[in-house]
């Protein structure tokens, strides 16, 4: 009786932990545009989140910070040599500067070949036209105008408080009206801002991806070769797979033992001599990934080990 | 061991040098344009950034290997923005903006400029009338800061029209780069704004128009509105072009906005919003000059036909440089 509950309770824990995959997978998904080349091979963009894109804008003013600064203390330094002249002419310099910098940051490293300002490259975004063609330099333009309206302007009105009865209420009023363009990206599915709309961009999170070894080619550190019947191999899908190439490849030699030992458990291995938990992983990875990937040709996907065909 | 290679890992392993060759391609023209890319680089690009997006397709049938997909799904972007991406230099760009594109779009936004000319005097013309009228109506439109102010005598007036020390010139340079600053942030503005139906714009070319009627009827009370004028207008043709511009642009987008027609308001918006772009970064320059005139040639001319000489011939050249129609030439926008 109590096994049965046990049972019981542990299929219901799989079966949320499963649909809660989905979901998360689903998510995903939903973050995916296809991007159809003129070759005809499907590119998969990946929109980047509001929080990413508020981050990258972060690291952007505080590089701009950073800049003014040097500016600013640049130029003091220079006109420090002079008489009061050279501090006048020193203001009107430093002047035209900071105005670039604060105009023109974001257009110029966005003209540029790579799309994308230091901090979105930094969070490995970049800025691409929203039906895959050529990011046009007024549209550049266009986008990067309109963040007056998106942030500068919410902000003045945020510091223009402090008027009495009638102006706090117009302040309060102004500041509901701000807030529809400060919060626009929250609430469509492309978390495009204003300026993305008008200029026809987004903005994707296409971070550098390394090629690493591929793990089924490492050679076996033992004479031996472990092997595994199908039924074995059937044990597990492709999310295991997955799972199991990132423990390979991220995690610590705790943690590779800790999952070898329970894929041992679980498929009834009994370890041969000399063999180690890594080399058991990675023979057992080459192993699963081969026999779904056979599968896979036969038009027989296996997501995880829960698909049971 | 032949038991362990895979179709997957075959796969790889033909096409991996290939692969790697396209990367340092691609990182090269990332970072130095395609001048740094040798002959047999740029004749190579074509065939290898054909096959990573085969290989792509294939990977993603054949392949469970996480890290190839997602390396050759990174490098095929990579690849496909730079293969179908901008390719003219800046210079070519630039000078196509100033030869063609720049005028083309300003004569293109007819409309939307009477439309913001009529604002901006409107508002003007309205503040000169009820000041003219009656002298309170200056304060409710200005504050109290200005001493240039109906209780000023016409001395005092006449004084901050002309500059006797010309030996403030450093001075002048700071002078010209706050105003530059200050009247860029308003055509950014009108421009930026013009996305709620154009209508914040209106309000905005509406209020600077004021703030220069209500002026001008103070000088005029005294007898000053000739030299006035050749102040004002000196710098003034270029700067409110400018401002006129500015919110031309914003109007555009507000119309996309408010009467997509046919297309899709996000279609509409897109189109005008291109175009607007043009105009907005052309007032920018517009401005640019203005500041300079304001700053120095106004400080340095104090003699008023010369003043209005210059006001004439800025005049005659915007609306010539705009609006006389050119040869068209090959279109190779990007």
């Amino acid at each position: 009786m109590t096994d049965a509950a046990a049972i019981n309770t542990a299929a219901v824990e799989e079966g949320k932990r499963r649909r809660a995959r989905m979901r998360l997978r689903e998510q995903m998904a939903k973050r995916d545009r296809t991007l159809v080349t003129p070759e005809g091979a499907a590119l998969t963009l990946r929109i980047s989140t509001f929080g990413e894109r508020f981050g990258a804008f972060l690291l952007d003013i505080g590089l701009q910070f950073i800049l003014i600064f040097v500016i600013i203390w640049g130029i003091a330094t220079i006109a420090g040599a002079f008489e009061r002249q050279g501090w006048q002419i020193a203001f009107a310099v430093a002047q035209v500067l900071i105005f670039f910098v604060r105009n023109f940051y974001f257009i110029f490293f966005e003209i540029g070949r790579k799309a994308a300002t230091p901090g979105k490259r930094a969070l490995g975004l970049r800025v691409a036209d929203r039906r895959g063609g050529r990011l046009t330099a007024n549209a550049v333009i266009a986008r990067n105008f309109l963040r007056e309206l998106e942030f500068f302007l919410p902000l003045s009105v945020l510091f223009s408080f402090g008027g009495d009865g009638v102006e706090t209420w117009i302040t309060w009023l102004l500041l509901l009206w701000c807030a529809v363009f400060v919060l626009f990206p929250l609430f469509n599915k492309d978390k495009l801002r204003i300026g993305d709309l008008v200029a026809g961009t987004m903005v994707i999170h296409a971070p550098k991806v390394r090629l690493l070894k591929d793990i089924a080619s490492v050679e076996p550190v033992h004479d031996g070769v472990i092997t595994f019947s199908t039924e074995q191999l059937d044990v597990y899908g492709i999310h295991e797979l997955h799972v199991l190439e990132d423990v390979l490849r991220q995690s610590t030699d705790e943690i590779k033992t800790n999952v070898a030992d329970r894929i041992a458990k679980k498929i009834g291995h009994s370890p041969q001599p000399g063999e180690t938990a890594l080399s058991f992983l990675e023979a057992y990875y080459a192993g699963l990934r081969r026999r779904l990937e056979q599968r896979m040709l036969f038009g027989d996907r296996k997501e995880d080990k829960y698909d049971r065909r | 061991m032949s038991d362990r290679v895979m179709k997957s890992y075959r796969f790889r392993e033909e096409r991996e040098a290939d692969w790697a060759k396209l990367e340092h391609i691609v990182k090269r023209a990332e970072n130095k344009g395609v001048g740094g890319l040798s002959d047999a680089e740029i004749s190579d690009l074509p065939h290898l950034y054909r096959q990573a997006v085969s290989s792509l397709s294939v990977a993603r049938n054949i392949s469970l290997d996480q890290n190839v997909v997602a390396y050759l799904e990174t490098l095929c972007a990579r690849a496909y923005f730079f293969v179908y991406g901008t390719r003219a230099r800046m210079s070519e760009r630039i000078a196509q903006f100033f030869s063609r594109d720049w005028p083309a779009a300003v004569s293109a936004a007819r409309g939307p400029t009477l439309l913001a000319f009529l604002c901006l005097f409107g508002g003007a013309l309205l503040a000169f009338f009820l000041t003219l009228n009656d002298n309170e109506w200056y304060w409710t439109l200005h504050g109290g800061w200005d001493s240039r102010n109906p209780n000023a005598t016409y001395d005092e007036l006449r004084a901050t029209l002309y500059t006797e020390d010309r030996d403030i010139v450093d001075m002048l340079g700071a002078f010209a780069a706050q105003l530059f600053s200050h009247n860029s942030g308003i055509a950014i503005f009108a421009f930026a704004l013009g996305f709620a139906f154009g209508i914040p714009t209106a309000v905005l070319l509406i209020y600077n128009g004021v703030y220069i009627g209500s002026f001008y009827a103070v000088f005029w009370q005294k007898g000053l509105a000739y030299e006035l004028t050749g102040w004002l207008f000196i710098h003034g043709v270029t700067e409110l072009f400018a401002i006129i511009l500015a919110g031309a642009a914003g109007f555009m987008i507000g119309g996309a906005v408010a009467f997509p027609g046919r297309k899709s308001r996000m279609q509409s918006m897109r189109d005008s919003g291109e175009k607007a772009a043009m105009v907005i970064i052309g007032a920018v320059i517009m401005l640019f000059i203005a500041a300079l005139l304001e700053g120095f040639g106004r400080q340095l001319i104090n003699i008023d036909e010369v003043r209005y000489s210059i006001a004439g011939t800025s005049l005659v050249f915007w609306l010539g440089y705009f609006y006389i129609p050119r040869r068209g030439e090959v279109d190779r926008r990007d």
